[in-house]
């Protein structure tokens, strides 16, 4: 009996960390439709092109992180290996991308 | 499949089974015996080449003729000799070394292999059609404006075999990452493990920019785009941006792994734990990470201005300082170790000097101010010949000395070896020491022909006799690997006194590698077993069945489906007719991916009971 109980215990605790779990998601997955149609919004409205253009790069990287840290779980334990190579990935990128803007055409 | 079946087999049993097989031992002696044919082709390339320029104003070949060995040298060496090589070093000692029963992905190995296979025939081919001649960097506008289907060749088969470098490279990834015996920390393996880890990681970054690069080229010059056409506001300059974005860190997924096999036979051979394993691992990632950073160093002169050349410039030179510390690490590995000198420790202590004076001229070509003067010049020549050949080929002959037991149950003969080794060795130096200076004296790089009486004719008759010295080595090398077959004499299982999981192994390696996966206490598993166990590593688990893949014949249907569709991409903006090649190649490619979707393969068992059967 001791046991089962002991089960029931963990059972629960789990229980109770996915359902956490759950509602972060949901609530994840709607700030992200809601930056999307934000962007949108931002480009229809017609605003000076210097605000839009920092805004939408500044909600893609966030959109970026959601989606890499919550809905990929780079957050939860045993996906060291797998940041170290995000991030490696990212910082080529980035330092292409800056190669391009700069020096390419400038 | 039984386990005796495996004894005597008709020549077709055999060749079937080396097309469908999925076992990384095999996929491993593949990749080397394809790799060695392609070297054979783009070593005569160079003599060719050599011979060319034995005398001034010297007609052996026409302009044109030599400007397509002078591109299939440098894309053949690279693309289908080197790297393939070394990819069948990682397959067959890897999986070993980490204590694995096969890589994570099978099927992907095995397609991997067949991609490179008949991209490397893709290109040959290339001779009977016209060949590429735009050099192997292929920067347009000359590769754009290249008359004939030479460079279609060259963009169809690197695009080929670099998927399937890219897929060898994740593999290894995901196969280190995951399938790690117990016991097998990131810490304690062995560093030819790790080397491939990071080569794995550079090859899985890399690759794509130049997949990209490729495609731009491919559709400025079969589609009409105007990626690289100046006059319809392209930009040339994209192209050696993102080829040098490739290719730098190519030369770090040639060398890595170089070092590795270096790293490997100075502890075996010094009887000795490598010195510093951890600053060893730390340099490679430093390495690595640096790699990526340097690329411009080849485009000094092209403008980037004065800021990005510095910044450049400081990048490439900081490389120096990891590279430094894995040198002096090996040094320290011999200090004081009871060396043996074979011929795999020959070519591992030539290299030291050898790959020294490369890094040296790196550095001076990496100071951009003096850069202009040595800027295609033979001086460059010089340098990545003495850190590719005195770096990577080294290293590969190293590792062919080392593994061979391992891969064949034969021990080379140690006198032809040395021979072989010696001749090459002072091959090499003669043929490359003296480009530093025809280098420096003004010979420009890739020229067909240079004028007498300009201080450059005696330079270029010693080159030319080095490389002949350097043929007789690897003519000497191929007689060896004859005579070693021929005498049939059976290596024992462990000849070298090893120190790590691929030497504990039963000669023949089992198909299965590990009939119980191995306990690993520490780094050098084997060793300590020795030093402070009975010789033979724990097992880590009962005796159970084993899990392990089928073989199969769709990668190889996937590939030549591909490779079909290569000639028609090639041929269809000339001969209509091209498009059923390239739609029929497509079909048949894309069926075998559709039909590996949708049919279960999960494997077979080798029972407990088979297994009790086999002796050790």
């Amino acid at each position: 009996m001791g046991e089962n109980t002991n089960i029931e215990k963990v059972n629960s605790f789990e229980r109770q960390k996915n359902r956490e779990e759950m509602k972060r998601q949901f609530i994840l997955f709607a700030s992200m439709i809601i930056f999307t149609i934000l962007a949108f919004l931002l480009v229809a409205w017609d605003m000076d092109r210097t605000y839009v253009i920092p805004i939408i790069i500044v909600l893609a990287v966030i959109q970026v992180a959601f989606q890499f840290f919550y809905f990929m779980h780079m957050k939860d334990k045993g996906h060291e290996f797998v940041s170290i190579l995000i991030y490696g990935g990212a910082w080529i990128a980035f330092v292409m991308a800056i190669c391009f803007t700069t020096i390419i055409w400038w | 499949m039984s386990l005796a079946s495996a004894q005597k087999k008709g020549f077709g049993a055999i060749l079937w089974d080396y097309l469908t097989t999925v076992d990384h031992k095999k996929i491993g002696v593949m990749y080397i015996a394809a790799g060695a044919f392609f070297f054979i082709l783009g070593g005569i390339e160079s003599l060719v080449i050599r011979v060319q320029l034995m005398v001034p104003e010297n007609d052996f070949v026409s302009a044109g003729l030599y400007n397509e060995m002078i591109t299939m040298h440098g894309t053949t060496m690279i693309f289908f000799a080197a790297m393939p090589i070394l990819l069948g070093f990682m397959n067959v000692a890897v999986p070993l070394q980490i204590g694995a029963r096969d890589v994570a992905f099978p099927f992907l190995n095995a397609l991997g292999f067949w991609l490179f296979l008949f991209g490397g025939i893709l290109l040959n081919l290339s001779w009977i059609f016209g060949a590429p001649d735009a050099g192997w960097t292929a920067y347009p506008p000359l590769s754009t404006q290249s008359p004939g289907h030479g460079t279609d060749f060259y963009v169809m088969a690197l695009q080929l075999s670099g998927a399937g470098t890219l897929m060898g490279g994740i593999n290894f990834i995901v196969t280190i990452v995951t399938m790690r015996a117990p016991g097998m920390t990131y810490m304690r393996m062995p560093l030819f493990s790790w080397t491939t880890f990071v080569t794995s990681i550079l090859i899985l970054f890399a690759f794509p920019a130049f997949t990209v690069a490729l495609f731009l080229l491919m559709f400025d010059r079969m589609f009409d785009s105007a990626f690289f056409d100046i006059a319809l506001g392209g930009n040339a300059v994209i192209w050696q941006h993102l080829f040098w974005i490739f290719a730098h860190p190519e030369v770090y997924i040639l060398i890595l792994p170089a070092f590795g096999i270096f790293s490997e036979i100075f502890s075996v051979f010094s009887k000795k734990r490598l010195f510093g394993y951890t600053s060893m691992v730390f340099a490679t990632f430093l390495i690595a990470f640096l790699g990526f950073m340097v690329w411009a160093h080849h485009m000094f002169t092209v403008g980037l201005g004065s800021v990005a050349n510095a910044i450049f410039a400081v990048g490439t030179m900081a490389i120096a300082v990891p590279t430094g510390i894995k040198i002096f690490n090996w040094l320290a590995t011999m200090w004081g170790g009871s060396i043996r000198i074979s011929t795999a420790m020959l070519w591992a202590l030539a290299f030291i000097p050898s790959f020294t004076i490369g890094g040296m001229t790196g550095v001076m070509l990496g100071a951009a101010t003096a850069d202009y003067q040595y800027h295609d010049t033979y001086f460059v020549v010089a340098h990545f010949h003495y850190v590719l050949v005195g770096g990577v080929v080294f290293g590969i002959m190293a590792g062919l000395h080392y593994w061979w037991p391992l891969m064949f149950r034969r021990v080379l003969n140690e006198t032809l070896g040395k021979l072989a080794f010696w001749l090459f060795f002072i091959g090499f130096h003669l043929t490359f020491f003296i480009q530093h200076f025809l280098g420096l004296m003004g010979m420009p790089r890739r020229y067909w022909v240079f004028l007498e009486d300009q201080g450059l004719d005696l330079g270029n008759l010693v080159s030319t006799i080095g490389a002949f010295f350097m043929a007789a080595g690897a003519i000497v090398f191929v007689i060896n690997i004859i005579y070693t077959a021929v005498k049939g004499e059976k290596a024992p299982q462990d000849p070298w006194n090893g120190r790590t999981l691929e030497w504990a192994v039963p000669s023949p390696t089992p198909f299965y590698n590990f009939k119980q996966l191995p306990l690993v206490r520490g780094l050098d598993p084997l060793w300590i077993e020795k030093m402070e166990g009975n010789g033979k590593l724990t097992a880590a688990e009962p005796l159970n069945d084993i899990h392990m893949p089928n073989g199969s014949i769709i990668p190889f249907v996937m590939t030549v489906g591909f490779f079909i569709a290569s000639l028609g991409f090639i041929y269809q903006y000339e001969y209509p007719i091209a498009y059923l090649a390239l739609y029929g190649g497509m079909a048949i490619g894309i069926g075998g991916m559709i039909v590996r979707s949708l049919k279960d393969d999960h494997g077979y068992y080798v029972r407990k009971e088979e297994l009790e059967g086999e002796v050790e």
